[in-house]
């Protein structure tokens, strides 16, 4: 069983996100970084499947240099190979990002053989295109369910059982692997790693190919921030004389 | 005149109230308004009625048994078909889960762009092959300018960014679109359904009551567990409460413990430590109860009440139970 | 939400441990309607309070952090916000085990419980620990884990419901008010303008923490201070201590030589280094609340820095390993300059209070300074020398300085740090005349605050042969120190030495008021004849010193200051604070003089060869200055002969123009070769020669915290004129001293290894024979203020109190040095044990 997933250096910010005075990006002066919250799940997933079927796990990443440092955070979970689709670090568009990620795959299994299970997460938490992910598998003929919350591999059977959330419940499906899931949170709890796991992944190997691919038909003219909202807090009362109005709350969002 | 095609999506028999947001978006510009409804699931008089009343001045039904039953991948390819035999200049649909997902395939099968979730669809999309879009990132937190340069411009609108508003129109024509869909693609068709577990976690919670310091005891949770159980929700707790033994780690939400998302969290006597906050910031809405208006969980509540958690929760528990009964 | 006021008696900027702490003492000391405001929420702002590890270690070497560690640690302690855990310092080095009998003394002089344990030990304490990496380990039962946050909650809400207080959270300050105050180039605050509203204010405090800095801009003010990383990482769960069913149940960890320390906190282990590079940021990096991803100091977790820590704190406890990171940041504290905390009135501004750069450790107790401070004139509850924002020079208060040094010092947190360490870097910022002659000597040069004084030349290296010297036995004794010292001070006794005193602060007082507001500022009188000097305390309104320096008639209306270089801040910001409205002028003329001393049997006939006046007690009597002209190889220079001496023999302390200084210097030690002079440094005239004299140092014997009838120095009369203080000084002098300032000879410096061993002057206690702390009436503890070698008397010197009715000559006690005692005896207590009826100063 040999799984792959694909993800995303996004910045990790507070409250508030300050764009840089080009307009171009997200000012990173005070931000740390990290996978967005889906991959986490998805790279959680992924070594979880790995370890239950004696498989393994690969983490792919497009973006620049610094990307490394979110392969090799997936190594100290578990994840045992990364490469890194190297670019300049500008914004690529969805079209370009899947071309480049897609013949890197194609590249990778006629070396090292097909990955039963790609994952991706739902959508990247910075740009949120939706897109990525299916543009990949549709190029490589593959299956794909979006909004995944459970996966379930029948190695036998070359299925993997699949929920989608839906209100109310789960859709199932059932994908013939090799299948392309996009995953969200609430899929597992992602596991923290390891100080031992964090210094093994120091010594991991980073496999770098130059990330190529065909511009699409989007571009970024800015960021910006939406319109600002007025403070929003609604005071309902004071003390037990407010306890109508917190319940009629409840029945306003549907609770009660 | 440009033809715009809106992407219908639809639940068990009906359609949904996303696909009307659509309608109402794209009625912003100038053009033909075509539906395109999947499979024999809705009814279509009813959907010609539905979608006519919104709007749309045709609905086109793709006819394929692998339609009738949601696939994704069946769905993408109705929609490319749909593209190329009916031409549009603009293909919308709601930026749900599955709206996003359909475009995203059609767009991937043609080799066009996809500009997802857009917060408004402005006239020059009808017309022009290269418009610029405004449309959400970082989940509503930025926006993003964006080109897009295409003969066909697939957009969807964001979920909630417009507001679905009746145009009292007459019922759509009805025209049926035999499509050939790819047997193949049975392979992403839903296979069944599992009701929502009973019982929920602290995780999935509709509704958390989180209890904090200002608790004071183990005892003193029995009216937060009270309103826990009226409302199918759970109690949720800071870290000084768990470094107290009031309750079980599993029960702390935050940095170290869990992340919750409900619809509502009570916050009660939680002064907002952002380890603490870390852990609740996902919850859709916040309700503070807190004797101090300034702290940090006030501050960032949708709701406040300033009082004793004390007394304020156990008549909330007894203004439900008379609601109830 | 009360209406924000538009007037206040004092505004407190920050609600932090010190900004709450703050209020809540001010408060209890009678202060009334107060303003706290915060630019964020409550309880937790966003500064470094909110992510500290909350743990108080209370041994420290330093008396003010160790005291004020203490102190603190009982006011959590009291409002029960406070679990005693214990802590222990391990050692995985000799050096490191040394430092930790070195902890011991400290806690010996502190008066807090401390063991020595060996690995085994340290493990029964400790199960999860690998004892086979230690040597052993330092405990203290009394390490406590605080919660900072609610204990600032507490005091703010004690001043809130006493009605003297009003707290806006969420209020960003965005300008400080001044105007001009009456003394030349200070100011004074008038006000705060925040974006809810503008408050007048005469007094303001900024208790901004790691914004400190930002904020003094506000009012064209500079608090020395730089946020700088510490990181933390917070790993687990663990079964082993989830089974505590407690914040914390186990001793906290300090794993020294790794610069690391490991704290329970509930079910996992929080990781804490001072081992990563510096990481320095400026204050305008710091995010808002609305742009942090967790607060505005929880910086962002750089991981490559803390790889290494990580290794080693799995070499010490194997379980961290496979614990899971479930938290980690790079968390902001405040670094100054010296690693001292930044209190007191603000000189640029007066009444802008700063209360910075304090740790949670030491916060409650450093907040009640600031408040007595603001109360009473001078803090009450211990001497803050060391912490005065006023002791910072201009060359200390930049950018390029304060991250050079807090670079250099971060590491040192852990570290072993010796009594005389010296900086490397930011050195020669400011050098005296003879520079360039004292590095062609080999001077070895110490840092005394900006400026650089050699303390012995490597070009006296005979002397050593001369006088048969030798090096000490152990390197940590040995370490800042040269045999060569002792020759140049028994050569000055021999012959004569001649001493760079540059760094002297150089004040002037002028104008109608000069000379009667110089007496409102001096214990002794100041108007005598012109050409007569006082040697005098400056007292603090309690009648401790403020100061300890030579004030001299220089003219009808004139009166000139000299203070010692650590000194020059404080004293003149003193004299600027009290400055009368009119009649005087104040003038730092430090860098228009320039000083050298002559002292020993040969000094008059080494001055006579360069002026004809006469040098005898008659024409030059002690105390007195003489205008005279020396004869030099450039053509005759003016200069001021101040007979006065601090080394006890006799001799001058020749004042002249600073260009003047190098003609000055060449032509003394021409005149010089024949009669023995050298060069010496102030290893003698700062230490051996003074110590052997009995001779007091503000900041070492002289501190708020005593008398001058307690040091020795008090009067047979006291002048009629008032001055500051006097009302304390009377009842000081009519109770009696309840502590007298000894001399101490060491009778036998043998260790128990057969050794000999040197004490330094790091505040070593002074036991009984039984090795017993001393404790006198007012809880003031005998330890050592001074140490060093008494040549000419062939013993170790101590200078320290005793309670006054132990004080008696030839009296037996101990001195307790690396966690061992040696005898020592009382070998004078007024007088000196060197020439003690002053014979040679007559000479």
């Amino acid at each position: 069983m040999r799984v792959l997933v694909c993800v995303k250096r996004v910045p990790a910010p507070g409250a508030k996100i300050n764009v840089t005075a080009d307009g171009q990006d997200v000012d990173t002066a005070h931000l740390g970084f990290a996978m967005s919250p889906h991959e986490e799940c998805a790279v959680e997933e992924a070594v979880q499947i790995a370890e239950r079927f004696e498989g393994d796990a690969t983490v792919l990443t497009l973006g620049a240099p610094e990307a490394e440092e979110q392969l090799r955070y997936a190594a100290s979970l578990g994840v045992q190979n990364a490469v890194l689709l190297s670019t300049d670090g500008t914004p690529w568009d969805p079209q370009r990002t899947a071309r480049a990620i897609a013949a890197a795959i194609t590249s990778l299994e006629a070396d090292g053989g097909p990955f039963d299970l790609i994952l991706f997460g739902n959508e990247s938490a910075d740009s949120g295109g939706y897109q990525v992910g299916i543009r990949v598998a549709h190029a490589l003929g593959r299956p794909i369910v979006n909004a995944i919350k459970g996966i379930e591999p029948d190695i036998d059977g070359g299925l993997a059982t699949a929920k989608r959330e839906i209100d109310g419940g789960f859709e199932l499906y059932s994908l013939p692997m090799p299948a392309v899931m996009g995953v969200k949170e609430g899929l597992n709890l992602p596991r923290y790693p390891t100080m031992r796991g964090r210094l093994a992944s120091k010594k991991m190997d980073v496999t770098v190919m130059e990330a190529e691919g065909e511009a699409g038909g989007q571009g970024r003219v800015t960021l910006k921030q939406p319109p600002a909202t007025e403070s929003n807090m609604v005071k309902l009362g004071d003390g037990p004389e407010a306890a109508p109005a917190i319940v009629d709350l409840f029945e306003e969002l549907g609770l009660l | 005149m440009a033809d715009i095609l809106i992407l219908a999506e639809t639940e068990g028999d009906d359609i949904v109230d996303a696909t009307l947001e659509a309608l109402t978006a794209a009625r912003s510009l100038d053009g033909d308004l075509h539906v395109l409804l999947c499979g024999d699931a809705v009814d279509e008089d009813a959907a010609a009625e539905k979608l006519g009343a919104y709007g749309a001045d045709t609905v086109h039904v793709a006819e394929h048994d692998l339609l009738n039953v949601f696939g994704t991948e069946a769905w993408g390819q109705a929609l490319a078909l749909a593209i190329e035999e009916l031409t549009p200049d603009v293909v919308v649909a709601s930026g749900t889960s599955k709206g996003n997902e359909i475009l995203a395939i059609a767009a991937a099968r043609l080799d066009l762009p996809f500009v997802a979730n857009c917060i408004s669809l402005p006239s020059e999309l009808a017309d022009d092959t290269d418009v610029e879009l405004t449309r959400v990132q970082w989940g509503g937190s930025l926006l993003e300018d964006a080109t897009l340069s295409s003969d066909t411009r697939i957009v969807s609108v964001g979920h909630h960014a417009v507001e679905a508003e009746s145009a009292d129109g007459p019922a759509a024509d009805v025209q049926t679109m035999p499509v050939e869909i790819d047997e193949l693609y049975a392979r992403t068709q839903v296979v069944g359904r599992e009701m929502a577990e009973a019982g929920v976690t602290l995780a999935t919670a509709p509704i958390v009551f989180g209890g904090g310091r200002a608790v004071g005891s183990v005892e003193a949770f029995a009216p937060l567990e009270e309103c826990a159980e009226l409302m199918g929700g759970r109690v949720g707790c800071s870290r000084a409460v768990t470094n107290n033994g009031w309750r079980p780690h599993r029960d702390q939400v935050g940095q170290t413990g869990t992340r919750i998302a409900p619809e509502l969290y009570v916050a009660s006597g939680i002064s907002g430590a952002i380890q603490h906050w870390v852990g609740a910031m996902a919850s859709k809405k916040i309700l503070a109860i807190n004797t101090d208006a300034e702290a940090n969980m006030v501050v960032k509540a949708d709701y406040f009440v300033e009082g004793d958690l004390h007394t304020v929760i156990p008549a909330v528990a007894e203004e439900i139970k008379r609601r109830k009964s | 939400m009360s209406d924000f006021p538009s007037t206040a008696n004092v505004v407190v900027i920050g609600a932090g441990i010190v900004g709450n702490c703050l209020v809540g003492h001010l408060s209890d000391l009678g202060w009334t309607d107060m303003v706290q405001i915060d630019k964020g929420p409550l309880p937790n702002p966003g500064g470094s309070t909110g992510h500290a590890s909350n743990f108080i270690f209370p041994v420290d070497h330093n008396k003010e952090m160790a005291l004020l560690g203490v102190q603190s640690a009982n006011q959590y302690r009291d409002l029960g916000l406070s679990v005693d855990s214990g802590g222990i310092e391990v050692a995985r080095t000799p050096e490191r085990m040394d430092e930790l009998n070195r902890r011991m003394t400290s806690a010996k002089a502190w008066g807090v419980e401390a063991h020595l344990l060996t690995p085994a030990q340290v493990k029964e304490h400790v199960p999860f620990i690998n004892d086979d990496v230690i040597l052993g380990g330092f405990y203290c039962p009394s390490v406590s884990v605080v919660d900072s946050l609610e204990t600032g909650t507490q005091m703010r809400k004690k001043a809130q419901e006493a009605g003297n207080l009003s707290v806006f959270a969420n209020t960003m300050v965005t300008d400080l008010l001044t105007e001009d105050s009456h003394v030349p180039g200070q100011r004074k605050i008038t006000g705060v303008v925040t974006d809810k509203g503008t408050i007048m204010a005469d007094t303001v405090v900024i208790a901004t923490g790691c914004w400190s800095n930002q904020t003094a801009n506000l009012a064209d003010a500079y608090i020395p201070l730089v946020p700088a990383v510490h990181q933390m990482a917070d790993v687990g769960p663990m079964d082993i201590l989830a089974e505590t069913n407690n914040e914390i149940g186990y001793p906290i960890v300090r794993d020294m030589d790794t610069f690391c320390y490991e704290r329970q906190s509930s079910g996992s282990m929080e990781v804490g280094s001072y081992a990563h590079r510096p990481i320095l940021h400026h204050p305008d990096e710091i995010p808002s609340n609305e742009e942090a991803a967790l607060s505005p100091t929880e910086m962002p977790f750089t991981p490559d820095d803390f790889d290494q820590q990580m290794e080693e704190a799995i070499e010490l406890m194997d379980m961290l390993g496979d614990a899971e990171i479930k938290y980690a940041i790079n968390g902001l504290l405040s670094l100054t300059p010296d690693a001292m905390p930044c209190l007191g009135e603000i000189p640029e501004v007066r009444n802008l209070w700063a209360a910075s750069a304090v740790w949670v450790k030491e916060g409650p107790g450093m907040a009640q300074v600031v408040a007595e401070w603001m109360t009473y004139g001078y803090p009450r509850v211990i001497d803050a020398h060391a912490s005065d924002i006023a002791r910072f020079y201009e060359q200390e208060k930049s950018d390029d300085h304060i991250w050079a040094r807090a670079e250099e010092h971060f590491n040192k947190t852990y570290g072993i740090v010796h009594p005389s360490e010296q900086w490397e870097g930011r050195r020669n910022l400011q050098v005296s005349p003879y520079f360039s002659r004292q590095e062609a000597l080999g001077a070895e040069f110490f840092s005394a605050r900006t400026w650089e004084r050699p303390q012995w030349y490597k070009s006296n290296a005979d002397l050593v042969e001369r006088y048969g010297l030798e090096e000490r036995e152990v390197e940590w004794d040995n370490r800042w120190w040269s045999p060569i010292t002792l020759g140049e001070h028994l050569n000055l006794r021999e012959n004569c030495g001649m001493v760079d005193l540059s760094a002297f602060q150089v004040y002037e007082l002028s104008g109608p008021g000069a000379v009667a507001y110089a007496d409102y500022l001096a214990v002794n009188k100041v108007d005598k004849p012109v050409g007569s000097s006082v040697y005098t305390p400056w007292l603090t309104p309690d009648g401790g010193f403020h100061s300890d320096l030579t004030m001299m008639r220089t003219a009808e209306d004139t009166v000139r200051i000299v203070t010692g270089v650590f000194d020059g801040g404080r004293d003149s910001f003193w004299v600027k604070k009290h400055l009368p409205e009119t009649g005087v002028t104040f003038k730092d003329i430090t860098l228009e003089t320039t000083t050298l001393g002559v002292w020993g049997p040969n000094a008059p006939a080494v001055v006579g060869k360069l002026t004809d006046h006469d040098l005898s007690q008659e024409g030059s009597p002690y105390g007195s200055l003489r205008n005279v002209e020396l004869q030099t190889a450039d053509g005759p220079i003016q200069a001021t002969l101040f007979r006065i001496s601090y080394v006890g023999d006799t001799g001058w302390e020749i004042y002249t123009a600073w260009d003047n200084g190098p003609a000055l210097w060449d032509a003394l030690m021409e005149a010089g070769a024949e009669h023995g002079l050298r060069p010496t440094g102030g290893g003698v005239y700062g230490t051996s020669g003074r110590l052997e004299k009995g001779y007091r140092l503000m900041g070492a014997e002289l501190e708020s915290e005593y008398t001058p009838v307690e040091a020795g120095l008090a009067r047979p009369k006291v002048k009629a004129a008032d001055f500051i203080g006097k009302e304390a000084y009377l009842a000081a002098r009519e109770a009696g001293p309840i502590a007298k300032m000894c001399t101490f000879t060491v009778e036998d410096n043998t260790d128990s290894q057969g050794r000999k061993r040197f004490m330094q002057g790091g505040n070593e206690p002074i036991c009984t024979t039984d090795g017993e702390q001393i404790l006198d009436s007012h809880g003031r503890v005998s330890r050592v203020c001074t140490a060093g070698p008494g040549p000419s008397v062939g013993k170790h010197l101590l200078l320290g109190y005793l309670p006054a009715e132990m004080a008696e000559v030839g009296a037996d006690f101990t001195v307790m040095y690396m966690n061992e005692l040696f005898p020592i005896k009382v070998a004078a207590i007024e007088g000196s044990v060197f020439d003690p009826d002053d014979t040679r100063l007559k000479g």
